[in-house]
This record gives structure tokens, C-alpha cells and sequence, in this order.
């Protein structure tokens, strides 16, 4: 214990950018560090030469060398336009499909720290997949979004939930408008009003729909988005739904964003030069690719200078980060009523569905009759909203315990642990020290493929990102933590990353960190005793 | 004792080999023909400096050293 005090002291000592402000955090230095040149030749060479196969074996396919597994015209409609050569389909044919065993591994148990995945086979290099029958069983569990560990299956737990579906039932059968209005909704809203510390808030069944429904009802045509690079596609497509103009600034730039507000205070509307009805900043609380933190104090100060809006997307952070748990606002010590819409959702914290928006009042109150959501969409299913009520109040410390404070301080020290391991081992890790998605970039098409078999082999599931939704030169392994993990769980997916990036030379960074000065003795050596 | 390393260890350099080309995420036949066709560019390559260079630099520090001494 002593030795991670002095751990967390070293690094906070390390990485800060200077003295604190006096009500502000300061902002902790976030890395993207680039790779050496080579890895970025050897990517696009990989790409290339997996193209020219792909090319290759279309080739056979036309001339009828070989079966078309896939989707392909009809022989009547050989002479129509045509429906399958844009390069989005030959990239699916030919390269995700020969690699696609790494994707939609069926689970058979609660996706908790540990979990069971169904074996499958290929007979045919993955055009077809057939289950054995037998399962991988106690796989640790390092992508699920399960923040605080609230996706269990323990009966005292879920006792309440139990309950109310005992009363309630499971469907709702209508919207909230017509007959959906449940008691146990109102009391939702009003404790997620009270953990956030705003006036009121409203919930939805789904955490997509949230975004792309609500933001056409706050913005329309006349209204200018300024919306972040790097934003999550719900936001993108809210925002193409609207039919407000759209900008985008550079990820996480202050200087970007800066200079479009000034270009949008000064000309205006496109052609006829009139002030834009309303200016909307969208931003996210924590972006998941990277695991970067928005800079919210700037964003704030920005916004009260040239009166914009600011909607702010806790998806991935609330819960998950600040002292107690409240989100990025908590985090750098801001007030509430300085964000006019905050959004969030409950799959990630929460072990739930669906998503919240909470603001002012008469916010709140506009959405509940304005949005598409709320008037057409089912109202969200009560042992949902149950499961959520008992674990917002375990988080905020209602129920009476002190689990709900101790998850979040357990996840806190999990992400601290991690990240500085996985950066003294020497990975390109993105992203800030205080977020728990930790992405490890392994940039070469080849790798990205054995890193996921191989840790698969060694009882461990990871998620790997590619080409679409990734820049094509950056390929990443994305680590989840979970306050669920313990520090035993945690060695043992470090020591299989240490023993697979020596295997695979996945260690690119260049900067030199000095190893750990105690941690070598007592921890090491009984951890390594797991893997016999 | 000495050859089981050594074993390993091509093997190891091998699988590096597919991992950068990307040949890992293709069928066993299609890396036979990439490694076939890579290997003999790489073969006629060594053959043609093995042939040729010594002769090309021999007679380049000729004409090199003539045309120094002409003037």
C-alpha cells in the first residue's frame, strides 16, 4: 500500500503542468506521442500488399476460379449500376472478412470482470462460423464499459430490482407521453436532477437515440455546430438531423475553436450575413477512441466570452471519473449551471440502458413535449430504471454503505496502476492519466490480428479497433478498466502484455521512464505463480 | 542444444516477417506465392550485385582515375 502512495506521488509530481490554481484543477499533460517512422512505412505497406491480394482474389472471383461467398449482383443486373465495387465493400470482402473471428465473439455469461466466451471454429478461413459447444471459461474481461463493477448478478444486490419487477412488469407498452409515465421514472429524474446538481433532468430508453433525437429538437436550420473532431457518430448524426450548419474544430483545440468563434461572431450566416440564431459547442466528457478528457475550463471561459451554447456528452465519464463520481464537471472543480445541456448515459457506470439530459428546468421541460424520443419512442423498461436508481444511490452513498465511494476510489487507483505500468513497459498509450479507457496503439494490420488471437489464447478478452473506425494508420487495442478488476487481475493482463509486446515488438515508445524503485519483490513474484 | 534456439529464433524472425508484411492475415497458398515472389526478386537481386557490381566499380575508378591523370 505504502508503495503505491509513493507510485501515485511520483506520478502526479511527474506529470503535472504546474501549481494548482486555487479553485481549479490543472489539467494533466496528455500524450499522443507519435511512432518512429518505420511503423507508419511498414502499416501502409501492410495495407498495400493485402489490397494487391485483395485485387488478386476479386480477380478469380470475376472470371469464376473461385465461389463468391458474398453478396453479389445477379446476372440480369451485371449491366445496372453497380452495387458492390466501392471501396467500402471490397474492404469488407477482402480484408475484414478474413479476419473478422476477432469481432462478435459470443459470451455465454454476465459480462463482469471475468467471463465465458463460446469457441468457435472457421472451416473455411471465417466466410462461415460453426460453435464447438465448449466454452473459455474465466476470460478476463478488459473491454466491457463496466466502470464501477455495477454489471453483477449477486441476488442481495439485485433485490430491489427483483422487486419492482414483481410489480411493474417488464414492457412499458407506450411512450412516455401517453401512458409511459411511470412513478418510478419521476423518481429517477428527479435523483439524477440531485447527482448532478442541476434543476431538472429527463431520461430516455436509449443512449444512442438520446443524442441523435433530442439535438434536432434544441437546433435547426439557422443555428451553427461547433462540434469536435473526434465526436461519437450519435452526435454526428443528431446533428446532421437538425439541418443546422456544421463545423468542426481540431480535437481538443482551443485555438480551433477559438478562431471559428470569432469567424462565427463576426460574419455571421452564410449568405445573408445575419447573427446565427444559436451557437452550440459539442463536446464529450471523455472521448472513447482515445481516452482523452475535454478541456472543460477553457471550453467554459470561451463560451461566456462569445455567448454560446455548450452540450456536453458524459457517456463514457459519468461515474467514472471525478472524486465522487459526478463526471468531468466535478473533475475540474466547475459549476454545474455553467454547462447548459448535460448528457449522459447509463450503459457504461450504471450496468443499465438508455441516457439522461439534465439542465434548467425549462430545458427540460421543452424536451419532454419537442422531443422525438419522448413522444414516440417506448419508455425505458422498470427494472432498468430500477437498476439504475440503486445504483446512483449506491454511488452517491444513499443506501447507507460506503461501496459506491469505495468503487470509485478502486477504479481511480486501477486506471493510476495501469497507465503508469503500461507506460513504463514502454506502449504509445493516448489519452489522459485520469481516464480508465486506456487505448495501446498497435498501428500494423498483421499484429492488431495476432494481438487479439493471442491474448484470446492467453484467457483474456480485448477489444481491437481498425481501419474504419480508426485513422488507417492507427490501429489500437482498447483496454476498459472496471473497478470489479482486482490488482491480481490486473498483473496478470500486464504480464501477458509485457511477455506479448517483447513476442510481437509492440513497444514503440521512445521515452525513457525509470522502472518502479520497490514494487519488484513482494508483488512480482507471487503474481506470476497464476499463469502454471 | 544450440540448434533448438536457433530454430526458435528463425521461427520467430519468420512470424515477425508476417506480421509486418501482413502477410499473417492471408491463406497459406496466397503466402506461398507472395513469398515465392519476394524471395526470387530478393535471389536475382543478390545474384545480379554478386555478378555485376565488382565489374561496374572496377571500371568506373578507371575511367574515374583516367580522366584525374588526363588532366
Amino acid at each position: 500500500m505504502s508503495n503505491q502512495l509513493n507510485l501515485l506521488q511520483k506520478n502526479s509530481t511527474a506529470h503535472s503542468a504546474g501549481p494548482p490554481s486555487s479553485r481549479q484543477r490543472f489539467q494533466r499533460p496528455e500524450s499522443f506521442e507519435n511512432p518512429p517512422m518505420y511503423v507508419a512505412v511498414m502499416t501502409y505497406l501492410g495495407f498495400g500488399i493485402v489490397t494487391l491480394f485483395g485485387y488478386f482474389r476479386d480477380f478469380l472471383r470475376a472470371v469464376g476460379l473461385e465461389k463468391c461467398h458474398i453478396a453479389r449482383e445477379r446476372e440480369e443486373q451485371k449491366d445496372f449500376v453497380p452495387l458492390y465495387q466501392d471501396f467500402e465493400n471490397f474492404y469488407t470482402r477482402n480484408l475484414y472478412m478474413r479476419v473478422r473471428d476477432n469481432w462478435n465473439r459470443p459470451i455465454c455469461s454476465l459480462p463482469g470482470p471475468v467471463f465465458d466466451v463460446m469457441e468457435r471454429v472457421s472451416p473455411d478461413y471465417n466466410w462461415t462460423f460453426s460453435l464447438t459447444g465448449k466454452t473459455i471459461d474465466d476470460v478476463i474481461n478488459m473491454g466491457s464499459y463496466n466502470y464501477l463493477g455495477f454489471a453483477e448478478n449477486d441476488g442481495d444486490f439485485l433485490k430491489t430490482v427483483a422487486d419492482r419487477t414483481q410489480q411493474y412488469g417488464l414492457g412499458v407498452c407506450s411512450t412516455r407521453q401517453e401512458m409511459g409515465n411511470l412513478a418510478i421514472h419521476e423518481e429517477l429524474e428527479q435523483l439524477v436532477a440531485t447527482f448532478l446538481g442541476v434543476e431538472s433532468s429527463m431520461i430516455f430508453g436509449m443512449g444512442f437515440a438520446t443524442n441523435s433525437m433530442n439535438i434536432p429538437a434544441l437546433v435547426g436550420k439557422g443555428c451553427l455546430i461547433l462540434s469536435d473532431e473526434l465526436n461519437h457518430t450519435s452526435l454526428i448524426l443528431g446533428a446532421r438531423l437538425s439541418g443546422a450548419t456544421i463545423w468542426v474544430f481540431k480535437h481538443n483545440n482551443m485555438q480551433s475553436l477559438e478562431r471559428l468563434l470569432r469567424e462565427a461572431v463576426c460574419s455571421g450566416q452564410p449568405r445573408t450575413h445575419r447573427p446565427w440564431r444559436k451557437v452550440l459547442i459539442m463536446v464529450e466528457g471523455i472521448y472513447s477512441m482515445e481516452g482523452s478528457v475535454v478541456r472543460l475550463p477553457d471550453i467554459v471561459a470561451l463560451k461566456k466570452k462569445y455567448k454560446a451554447y455548450l452540450y456536453l456528452d458524459e457517456a463514457h465519464s459519468i461515474g467514472a471519473v471525478g472524486p465522487t463520481g459526478r463526471g468531468v464537471t466535478e473533475l475540474f472543480g466547475l459549476d454545474p449551471s455553467d454547462i447548459d445541456v448535460m448528457m449522459g448515459t447509463f450503459t457504461k457506470s450504471f450496468g443499465a440502458a438508455g441516457g439522461y439530459i439534465a439542465g434548467k428546468k425549462e430545458l427540460v421541460d421543452y424536451l419532454r413535449s419537442h422531443s422525438h424520443s419522448a413522444v414516440y419512442a417506448s419508455a425505458m423498461s422498470p427494472p432498468v430504471t430500477e437498476q439504475i436508481l440503486r445504483a446512483m444511490k449506491c454511488i452517491m452513498g444513499l443506501d447507507g454503505t460506503t461501496v459506491g465511494q469505495a468503487r470509485v476510489h478502486q477504479l481511480a487507483e486501477n486506471t493510476r496502476y495501469f497507465r503508469s505500468r503500461l507506460q513504463e513497459m514502454g506502449f504509445i498509450i493516448y489519452g489522459n492519466d485520469d481516464s480508465p479507457v486506456v487505448p495501446i496503439l498497435l498501428y500494423m494490420p498483421g499484429k492488431v490480428v495476432a494481438f487479439s488471437r493471442a491474448m484470446l489464447k492467453r484467457k483474456i478478452g480485448v477489444v481491437v479497433v481498425g481501419f474504419p473506425a480508426t485513422p488507417i494508420t492507427e490501429a489500437r487495442a482498447r483496454f476498459c478498466l472496471s473497478a470489479a478488476h482486482t490488482k491480481a487481475m490486473l498483473d496478470q493482463v500486464l504480464f501477458d502484455l509485457n511477455e506479448l509486446g517483447d513476442d510481437l515488438c509492440l513497444k514503440f515508445s521512445r521515452r525513457k521512464y525509470s522502472p518502479r524503485p520497490q514494487q519488484h519483490n513482494n508483488n512480482d513474484d507471487t503474481d506470476f505463480e497464476l499463469d502454471s | 542444444m544450440d540448434f533448438k534456439y536457433l530454430k526458435e529464433y528463425l521461427g520467430w524472425l519468420y512470424y515477425q516477417y508476417l506480421l509486418i508484411t501482413g502477410i499473417y492475415v492471408l491463406e497459406p497458398w496466397e503466402q506461398s506465392i507472395f513469398n515465392s515472389v519476394f524471395f526470387s526478386s530478393v535471389a536475382m537481386v543478390i545474384y545480379t550485385s554478386y555478378a555485376f557490381v565488382p565489374v561496374h566499380v572496377r571500371l568506373a575508378l578507371n575511367s574515374l582515375v583516367q580522366a584525374l591523370l588526363c588532366h
